[in-house]
């Protein structure tokens, strides 16, 4: 093959080839043991021996074992209510940055764009703080709250909304529609697929979120299955590592098989939510 | 002011002001807070000066977790761009097998760290984890991989690359796709070699990407320390205690808030460091997007 043709139809030569199927296999190897184990008896759990019966009773116990139903309901209730507050507050903001004329708006621009870099995870002990001032701790909202406006969302949501033709927005107004009603009409629609990707991004975020939820929550009407996992596994009363992984798959589960079966949707949204 | 200016202030008031409450004020108070003593029994902290800062500066742990995020910064970030790099390059190509190989470097990226801290501990027990099992094939002896103060840190950072690599190839990703396919037609008719190809057009062409994953993946060895308390807690001997978990530590373990204020005080000005840095390289290499 010519080094001319070898750039044109990117096949990389075959020693490349194999150092991408070695890292491939070495990426998916820690996941591929815990799936093992997971689905095997205890004693089958180090000894890799293909006739081992495949069995569910590691789920079983550890679903028994935690109350994993009320920790799922938990973090499907947060990870809902800070995507429609983000949803909102970010539309609502991005919608004003991008098309609205006004003093002191890239000012503001700029001190919303501090988030970015200062992640409310970093400020933990100031957040507790007011969280407890409000009387709200250990609760779901407190949680969510000190995300609900995202400075990615707004940021990203700006871009869209400043990528929308000029014309469709004045046709709108001309036919009489009021500000609010443009914005739903016209320029929401047009952002949709930047909805679909922030939607993951945030979703899987708070979904895997663990650090701060750990610090706001002590009971278990409010923890989310990150804290409920590791209060699990971290329990004393001596539970082994099969029902463990069994757990750790399971709070895992949703956005994992989710995944698996939109593959190309997730990393195109992931793509297209990192082009800033 | 006129309707517009109103209306615009409304569109932005509910955002901003959460914002403010959670980000903005947050960061002040904890500047204020670091320069007063820790509230006890509803009194108020009073005035302490830089005592607080005069403690740091005799807290080993501080400095202990301080110079091992350093070597976790210094060791992950390097790590995790180049396999990032090396990734993408390979999934964007015509290989065999790329979509299996796409899933395979992206989907540690979608567990939570703490699914991943608790696979990865299993991994490296003693005696039963997979590591010591291989390990033991070769000869070597039985080794506490997370309970050495040699390793512990090691294994952390191992564990944080494998989480952020595939995330970062998908920046690298999407930067590939915008180079435009004229650049190959034209390295091919000056016959050039796809290791040239790569070195002196596709790599300049990344670099915006590269930085701005730099400063993200360095955000994040700062920011993220939920692996720490799952598999080490800090240890052994504060071995692998990382800046943010000291905090976390001081904050709610020890309660001791004035102090914790003033070590955030520290993250703040690491993190600010990264902002400026990003600002002023992507500002010198804005031509290049």
């Amino acid at each position: 093959m010519s080094p001319a043709r070898s750039i044109l139809d990117k096949r990389p030569p075959t020693i490349e080839a194999v150092a991408a199927w070695l890292l491939g296999i070495l990426w998916i190897l820690p996941l591929a043991y815990a799936v093992w184990t997971a689905f095997h008896a205890p004693e089958y759990s180090t000894r890799f021996v293909p006739s081992a019966p495949l069995s569910l009773d590691n789920f079983r116990r550890a679903w028994e074992a935690a109350p994993f139903a009320r920790y799922f309901l938990n973090s499907f209730m947060l990870v809902s209510g800070v995507l429609a507050g983000q949803l909102v507050l970010c539309t609502l903001a991005a919608y004003a940055f991008a098309t609205h004329e006004f003093r002191g708006r890239d000012a503001l621009f700029a001190l919303v764009l501090v988030q970015l870099m200062i992640m409310p995870d970093v400020l933990l002990v100031e957040n507790y703080a007011t969280l407890a001032r409000l009387g709200i701790l250990d609760s779901i909202t407190a949680i969510g709250l000190p995300y609900v406006a995202s400075a990615f969302g707004i940021f990203l949501l700006r871009q869209a909304f400043k990528s929308v033709p000029r014309e469709l927005d004045e046709a709108a107004r001309v036919e009489g529609a009021g500000p609010l009603t443009v914005l739903w009409r016209v320029y929401v629609p047009l952002a949709r697929p930047v909805y679909l990707a922030y939607g993951l991004v945030s979703v899987s975020y708070h979904w895997n979120n663990f650090l701060w939820p750990l610090v706001v929550t002590n009971s278990v009407t409010s923890r989310p299955v990150t804290v409920g996992l590791q209060v699990f596994s971290s329990g004393d009363q001596g539970v082994d590592w099969s029902v463990i992984t069994a757990a750790t798959l399971m709070t895992s589960g949703p956005l994992l098989v989710a995944f698996l079966l939109f593959q190309r949707q997730f990393v195109q949204s992931f793509m297209r939510a990192g082009i800033r | 002011m006129n309707r517009r200016t109103v209306h615009a202030w409304l569109l932005v008031l509910p955002a901003v002001a959460l914002l403010a409450l959670f980000t903005h004020y947050p960061m002040v108070a904890t500047i204020w807070d670091s320069f007063h003593a820790t509230p006890r029994a509803g009194h108020p902290g009073a005035w302490v000066g830089l005592e607080n800062y005069q403690v740091m500066a005799g807290d080993e742990v501080f400095w202990r977790s301080l110079r091992n995020n350093m070597i976790y910064a210094l060791a992950t970030v390097p790590v995790s761009i180049a396999l990032a790099l090396a990734m993408a390059l390979w999934v964007a190509s015509a290989m065999r097998g790329r979509t299996w190989l796409r899933v395979a470097f992206f989907t540690p990226t979608i567990l939570p760290m703490i699914a991943v801290a608790n696979i990865w501990l299993f991994f490296f027990t003693p005696q039963y984890g997979l590591l010591d099992k291989a390990m033991s094939l070769v000869g070597s002896g039985e080794r506490n991989w997370l309970g050495s103060p040699q390793t512990a840190l090691a294994c952390v950072c191992v564990v944080a690359i494998w989480k952020e690599a595939g995330f970062f190839m998908i920046f690298y990703l999407a930067a590939l796709q915008s180079i435009s396919p004229t650049l190959a037609e034209a390295a091919a008719i000056e016959g050039a070699s796809r290791g040239y190809y790569l070195r002196r057009v596709v790599l300049p062409l990344l670099m915006p990407t590269t930085l701005f994953v730099a400063v993200n993946a360095l955000i994040n060895a700062f920011r993220l320390v939920d692996h720490i308390v799952v598999m080490t807690h800090g240890g052994p001997d504060n071995a692998t205690s990382l800046l943010l978990f000291h905090i976390y530590q001081v904050g709610f373990s020890f309660w001791d808030t004035g102090y914790a204020a003033a070590l955030t005080v520290v993250l703040l000005l690491v993190l600010g460091a990264a902002a400026i840095g990003q600002f002023v390289f992507l500002d010198r290499k804005v031509h290049y997007r």
